[in-house]
């Protein structure tokens, strides 16, 4: 393939939207502005589809082998999967999660736990919310429970 | 999780005590934490004790379908009594600092 043949929208196109989902797990998703919702993560993809268009383009509206068209179409239809694939992981299965419905609400009691720390040593609600941080006791203990990085 | 460590000082000065929780172990927490960068207590509930409690199971959903917690925060005042809660339904959206500070606001 000579330089002048080669379909660089296509490519880029196609590696952007592998970048644009991606990205969201390696960057955006350490920022709230973007983790919580992924606008960075659309307007890559809606870059890369523009690249995929003009590659497209460029496949089938110049005399190329049937090959390359196969090889177009096929990055094409993974660029958009991929984005189908991001959009249904972050709007329907990270939406499957329990209800929950019996969590402690507010003005109810808070559960009392006892939990090894990173130091195997026993930690109890009881004593979070009574020894002292940064010199005196604290007003309230934020619980942050989260799926764990195995 | 990362907000929270950044906003790390501010809390401390508002007199909140951030506790994270999950089925990690204290052995992958020690390896873990540093590399992390985080300094504020995290607590291992390998046996969902706590998680199950808070009915924040998400079954089979961890390593080799080990029960694991949806992600969920809980602000407890000084009197061991919750004064607010966020459980999100989607777990990649998480609580933000500003969501924390006001609601820091409730146990001044």
């Amino acid at each position: 393939m000579n330089a002048k043949r080669f379909n660089w929208p296509l490519l880029s196109g196609f590696l952007l939207s592998v970048f644009a989902f991606l990205s969201y797990f390696f960057i955006f998703v350490w920022f709230p502005s973007t983790r919580n919702f992924p606008w960075a993560n659309f307007l890559l993809f809606a870059v890369a589809g523009v690249l995929l268009l003009f590659g497209l383009k460029r496949t089938f509206g110049e005399t190329r082998s049937k090959f390359s068209k196969v090889l177009g179409s096929i990055a094409a239809v993974l660029g958009v999967l991929i984005c189908a694939l991001f959009v249904f992981g972050f709007f329907v299965f990270a939406k499957m999660i329990p209800p929950s419905k019996g969590a402690p609400q507010v003005g109810q009691r808070a559960p009392e736990f006892t939990l090894s720390d990173s130091n195997n040593r026993p930690v109890s609600l009881n004593q979070l919310l009574t020894s002292p941080t940064n010199g005196k006791a604290p007003k309230g203990v934020l619980l942050v429970f989260y799926r764990g990085y195995w | 999780m990362r907000g929270i460590e950044k906003n790390l000082s501010t809390l401390t000065s508002l007199g909140i005590r951030p506790v994270a929780i999950s089925v990690d172990t204290p052995e992958v927490n020690r390896g873990f934490l540093p590399k992390a960068g985080y300094t504020f207590t995290f607590l291992s509930d390998p046996d969902v004790d706590a998680i199950r409690r808070y009915d924040l199971v998400h079954a089979g959903m961890g390593e080799n379908g080990h029960d694991i917690a949806r992600p969920a925060e809980f602000l407890i005042d000084a009197n061991g009594v919750v004064r607010w809660v966020n459980l999100t339904e989607n777990y990649w959206v998480r609580a933000t600092p500003e969501q924390i500070f006001e609601a820091a606001k409730l146990v001044e």
